[in-house]
């Protein structure tokens, strides 16, 4: 199959926004990462639960123990960024490989609660474990190396920025690559019918617990590169919040598409901005105006708003 | 002995006895076919074959091997495949998706995450192999959903197809198609590879006619009688059982 360069679009819009970006708004940089860190998490997000159907509302669980395990591995091992990525990546992995030996047992509204739960024992745990963790003060000390031994974390930001941009882009392409191949296709066919790919010999069990377990590692990528921009990992990484808006940006962006987790994180955590600057009291109505919006009319998310507007086009 | 071999197999739901010391064999190139009226334990039989439900005493083995303890995964893979009753398929996916998962899955390509799906040759010569048997190459790129229920019927074939078992269970693969294209289903039965052994599960006798060389009729989880068409029409309990006792 030879590559079509239309694929490439997509990727090359985004990388024009994010020099643009940085350009037009140098002082909203920190705000920019925040949002680049957040597309990190949804991507996550977007293959457990766009491409395998896995219901979650508790994605923190495995972002949070990456922040507290890149954290800690620059306080006491290595503060190098790199290696602490690897650090949060292992230890997301590692959350979700054990907790999705028991989650992936179960279904529907159960696996739900038992998501949620994971990550309140977690930040429960991260609370008890002052000593280690700072406990509800958070953990601090946390200081970077420059990036690669040459760009040093700046005050602006301007490091933070492209590091996250480079870590995003990376996750981005490495998710396209996965939702193509064989493994992809056997997260599709899980999400489409759990029977059938039992029928057609698919250890589905063992197939979610892997899907679950690299989608955790880049959860952890994304709460590991939080704790080095910021060097500050609060109990916050754990909460309910956290994971409940991740599940809104990707349903926004539209789910199962990778590119919808980029675009719903961007409007979300935009409008959010600018609403909660507007009217810091109620700015959560245009947040939930937006969604039932979205849910209404574009049930597909923004992703299917091109074909919402085909279909318009042709009458139907 | 090669092939299927079920003997004294006993389903019971607490005091509900389903499947009842059922007893056949099942050798390559077979063309069986079980019949009984609805609530006879046909799927439940099915069920049991490929390792959906476990059964309560009796055993199974294929090619001599007992297939106790294996889940039904492990049983595809030994070589016992099923289609569904109610088409179960990929229905977001194309048709080359669908049956390209089944070839992938097959041999087992499904943990590989650095190539593409439709990157191995093999798989995909493989793929329009099937398509084009079924009859399906045009539909290739359409999604399951948008495509008529009796190609959806041959897409269930194909994807089982694709698994390469040597025991093949049609679990009403006529179930639900308008008459007018039943003989796309029987056509594509009589395509399938010569030493295939195949259970076909059927209501409509006239299918079952055309393909089936010996038929099994279940009453009430048990066999009544087993024997080839010729005789299974002239078996005055079977013709009591299809037309009611004292039809003449």
């Amino acid at each position: 199959m030879s590559p079509n360069p239309r694929r490439l679009v997509p990727d090359l819009v985004i990388l024009a926004a994010a020099v643009g970006l940085f350009f037009v708004f140098p002082y909203d940089l920190a705000f920019l990462t925040r949002i680049l860190i957040m597309v990190v998490f949804v991507l996550s997000l977007d293959l457990v639960l766009g491409y395998a159907g896995i219901a979650t509302l508790g994605h923190a669980a495995m972002y949070g123990t990456g922040a507290y395990a890149a954290g800690l591995f620059a306080i006491h091992v290595s503060a190098d960024p790199l290696l602490g990525l690897a650090a949060g990546a292992v230890a997301g992995a590692a959350i979700a490989a054990v907790s999705g030996l028991i989650m992936m047992r179960a279904h529907g509204l159960t696996l739900l609660m038992l998501s949620i739960a994971v990550a309140q024992v977690l930040q429960e745990v991260a609370n008890k474990a002052r000593p280690v963790t700072g406990g509800a003060d958070g953990l601090r000390g946390i200081r970077m190396e420059p990036v690669l031994g040459i760009w040093e974390f700046d005050f602006i930001g301007r490091t933070g920025y492209w590091y996250a941009f480079t870590v995003m882009a990376l996750v981005l392409v490495m998710l396209k690559v996965v939702v193509a191949s064989p493994f992809g296709l056997s997260a599709r066919g899980i999400h489409e019918s759990p029977a059938r790919m039992r029928a057609i010999g698919t250890p589905v069990y063992a197939r979610l617990v892997a899907i679950y377990t690299l989608a955790g590692g880049i959860a952890g990528v994304a709460g590991a590169l939080a704790a080095q921009v910021t060097s500050l990992v609060s109990l916050e990484v754990y909460s309910f919040e956290h994971s409940a808006e991740a599940v809104i940006m990707l349903v926004l962006g539209g789910t199962g598409r990778l590119y919808g987790a980029v675009l719903g994180v961007a409007l979300f955590m935009t409008v959010e901005h600018l609403a909660a600057a507007v009217d810091p009291f109620n700015w959560l109505f245009i947040i939930g105006a937006l969604v039932l919006g979205v849910v209404f009319f574009v049930p597909a998310g923004l992703m299917g708003v091109p074909g919402a507007l085909a279909r318009l086009g042709r009458g139907r | 002995m090669s092939g299927l071999e079920v003997n004294g197999l006993n389903k019971s739901f607490g005091g509900l006895t389903v499947c009842k010391d059922v007893t056949f064999e099942l050798g390559p190139g077979d063309r069986k076919a079980l019949i009984g009226p609805n609530g006879a334990g046909k799927t439940t039989l099915a069920n049991l074959i490929t390792g959906i439900a476990p059964p309560s005493s009796g055993t199974i083995r294929l090619d001599g091997r007992d297939l106790r303890g294996l889940r039904e995964p492990q049983r595809v893979r030994a070589g016992i495949a099923k289609t569904f009753q109610i088409t179960t398929l990929f229905k977001r996916l194309t048709v080359r998706e669908n049956i390209r998962l089944g070839v992938s899955e097959r041999k087992r390509q499904g943990l590989k995450l650095l190539r593409r799906a439709d990157g191995d040759r093999a798989t995909e010569a493989e793929v329009a192999e099937l398509m084009h048997q079924f009859r399906l190459t045009r539909h290739a790129d359409t999604t399951v959903e948008n495509l008529a229920y009796g190609q959806q019927r041959l897409i269930e074939m194909a994807l089982t197809l694709a698994l390469h078992p040597r025991i093949l269970i049609l679990d009403e693969p006529a179930a639900g198609v308008p008459t007018s294209e039943n003989h796309l289903i029987v056509e594509a039965i009589e395509r399938l590879p010569k030493d295939l052994a195949v259970l076909i599960i059927e209501h409509d006798m006239q299918l079952v006619f055309k393909v089936a060389r010996s038929i099994i009729v279940l009453v009430n989880g048990a066999i009544l009688t087993e024997g080839t068409p010729r005789e299974i029409s002239r078996d005055r309990q079977v013709r009591d059982l299809y037309l009611g006792a004292g039809h003449g």
